[in-house]
């Protein structure tokens, strides 16, 4: 069975004004049917430029130099905005952003927007009255409070918690083969993020969606995806399952995340150094300035990546 | 809800309002020539001038003044123009309907053309369509309109004869029957279609000329209001969810682009009210600004009291309107009050 998205080789960059600067070097991922994928690292390792590309929404001064995305089978890569618009935002491809509070337009209410959503994507012969039908069953199964009049009602009327389940309704209103999420429970208190994390897991296995969730927390990983992919300034490192890669990370950055993570960690370390600039990144491993393992052969050859026993295809020349 | 809205404006207004009354007041008060002299001419006697003193109440003390001076603005009664002898109230309300009509036709050129522009200029930020209309919108404000008005009648009355160059309409049309008073309503209204082109051909130069400094800053705020909006974070989201291009400009982002707009469109009308007394004169519109301008050259004291008080007016009717349309505009607003 093919899968639902297959990124390889994916190389964007930026033009500054200090040279063209290299986000993502390299990345590769896939999502099969019905599965979640979690995509980890560190803030300014390339998560939200991979989503953009993938959605074709980069910015002006973004060029994709090399590499694939096909969704479907399609290679997203060719289309154009205008198909994408047709073909892909929205309907074939539903989107979950990080900031609840931020990603609603404060203007308009939160009908508008949706049924904007459904205006241009739901299947052809429906019709306004079926979409509004569409949305409050939507809004009823996310348990949002006043389903029947939550459309006539303004973005600021809504809790955090409660807008990011509009969100979710608007990801889901077109019946998506795919959603992705970009750290959407970041911006949200505790207790809320366990909430919409449950949330999604159960609507992932009841309506056949696969999902693509981005994340800097590997306990959300852990509690949700799949499979796991985790990205170094702008490159895969070590993709797999996720019992695989948790139980056994073979990577030294996956290791250092995990040692990391609050619930692990003897204490606050973190990680010596920072991810390096896009504008001067190291000939050899990425890693290896601020890895524990390194040898002389690490600073000169990027390696490439290989099948461990785990499981786990890994980017190190350590073999594990 | 917005009625609740309109009145908590309103109410607002009234001190202000209050305040313009005394404000006015003392400033007739404090103004070196003596009315009753200036009424009376120049070759009064001192008997006769006492005698004017007497007639409109000079002679009784301050705050009695003030207040019959307050009882009269309240039900409009301001008087007898000192020149025209007729009451300033009517004058004013036979010339107010052309400067208003002159006002709405500027408001209209500056907004339908200054909003688009402002967009346009912000979709294209730092490319030459961008730096052109800087620049043009910059030379806008700058540059006076009484110059403006003078060569325009040169280019377009004078050499190449295709507007009119003053008035409101020509002298071999005669006037439609009078209604609401607006020239070309009352044409319609009447049918006078000949008197509408005429009068719409008459108003081009005057509300071209009145449009330009406004329209220059509706493009400016416009344009920034755009470029902000386009950081948002739900611009980014209504791309990734496939919201059409042209939607997305004109109904998502410019909504929430135009708040200083508004603002500033509130700031023009008030704006434009006063400053058309220039534009007025220059191309002899029979509105208030003519008007004026004859008050202020003949040292009429009543009329200029009365225009002052009605721009102030205008005003604070113009701040409530300018609420309430940012109201609609944001409901956010609306909640909060």
């Amino acid at each position: 069975m093919i899968p639902v998205l297959s990124v390889q080789g994916l190389k964007v960059s930026f033009r500054t004004d200090a040279g063209m600067a290299s986000v993502l070097d390299d990345v590769g991922l896939t999502l099969e049917r019905g599965q979640v994928l979690g995509v980890v690292g560190e803030s300014g390792c390339g998560k939200s430029t991979l989503i953009r590309a993938i959605m074709g929404i980069l910015p002006g001064a973004a060029r994709v130099n090399a590499g694939q995305i096909v969704f479907e089978g399609e290679n997203l890569l060719v289309f154009t905005e205008r198909e994408l618009n047709q073909q892909i935002r929205g309907s074939r491809i539903g989107f979950i952003p990080q900031d609840p509070l931020l990603s609603l337009n404060p203007v308009f209410k939160v009908g508008s927007q949706l049924l904007e959503i459904m205006r241009d994507h739901a299947p052809p012969g429906t019709s306004r009255a079926d979409h509004i039908q569409r949305l409050v069953s939507l809004l009823r199964r996310l348990q949002v409070p006043g389903p029947d009049n939550a459309l006539e009602r303004y973005p600021h009327q809504f809790s955090g918690g409660q807008r990011q389940r509009l969100l979710i309704a608007a990801a889901l209103a077109c019946s998506p083969g795919l959603v992705i999420a970009d750290e959407p429970t970041t911006a949200l208190d505790v207790t809320t993020q366990h909430e919409i994390l449950l949330l999604l897991r159960e609507l992932v296995d009841e309506l056949d969606i696969s999902l693509l969730f981005v994340t800097h927390d590997l306990g959300v990983v852990a509690a949700l995806c799949d499979t796991v992919c985790v990205i170094y300034a702008g490159q895969t490192v070590e993709s797999g399952p996720v019992e695989a890669v948790l139980r056994a990370p073979s990577h030294p950055y996956t290791q250092a995340l995990l040692a990391c993570h609050p619930e692990r960690s003897v204490s606050f370390t973190g990680i010596g150094g920072t991810v390096p600039s896009p504008l001067r990144m190291p000939t050899g491993c990425r890693f290896a300035p601020r890895c524990g393992y390194t040898e002389p052969i690490c600073a000169v050859a990027l390696p490439i990546a290989t099948r461990r026993k785990s499981g786990a295809d890994v980017r190190c020349v350590h073999s594990g | 809800m917005i009625l609740r809205f309109v009145l908590r404006r309103c109410a607002l207004a009234v001190p202000s309002l209050i305040g313009l009354l005394v404000l006015t007041f003392v400033l007739i008060r404090v103004v070196p020539s003596d009315p009753a002299a200036a009424m009376a001419g120049d070759a009064a006697t001192p008997e006769q001038i006492a005698q004017l003193r007497h007639e409109y109440g000079l002679d009784r003390p301050v705050w009695e003044q003030f207040f019959v001076y307050a009882g009269k603005a309240v039900r409009l009664d301001f008087g007898e123009s000192a020149f025209s002898h007729r009451p300033v109230a009517l004058d004013i309300a036979q010339r107010l309907p052309a400067t208003l009509e002159l006002t709405f036709a500027a408001m209209a050129i500056s907004i339908f053309l200054g909003v688009p522009l402002g967009v346009f200029a912000a979709l294209r930020h730092n490319q030459w369509p961008d730096f052109a209309l800087r620049m043009v919108s910059v030379l806008g404000v700058a540059v006076a309109a009484f110059w403006v008005a003078i060569m325009l009648q040169l280019l377009f009355a004078m050499e190449l004869g295709w507007l009119p160059l003053r008035g409101e309409l020509s002298v071999s049309v005669p006037p439609p029957v009078r209604l609401s008073g607006f020239l070309l309503v009352d044409s319609l209204l009447t049918g006078r279609f000949d008197a509408f082109g005429d009068g719409l051909a008459h108003l081009v130069l005057p509300a071209v000329t009145l449009a330009l400094g406004g329209m220059a800053s509706i493009v400016r705020f416009t344009r920034a209001g755009v470029l902000d909006t386009l950081q948002q974070d739900f611009v980014t989201y209504e791309r990734a969810m496939g919201y059409r291009r042209m939607r997305l400009i004109w109904r998502y982002v410019l909504r929430n682009s135009v708040t200083a707009t508004i603002t500033q469109i509130g700031l023009l009308f008030g704006g434009l009210i006063a400053g058309g007394v220039v534009v007025e004169a220059i191309y002899d519109w029979p509105g208030i600004g003519s008007y004026t301008v004859n008050a202020i050259l003949t040292g009429d004291h009543q009329v200029m009291l009365a225009v002052t008080l009605l721009i102030g007016v205008v005003y604070a009717v113009v701040n409530i309107l300018t609420d309430l349309v940012h109201g609609l505009v944001d409901p956010r607003l609306m909640d909060r009050s």
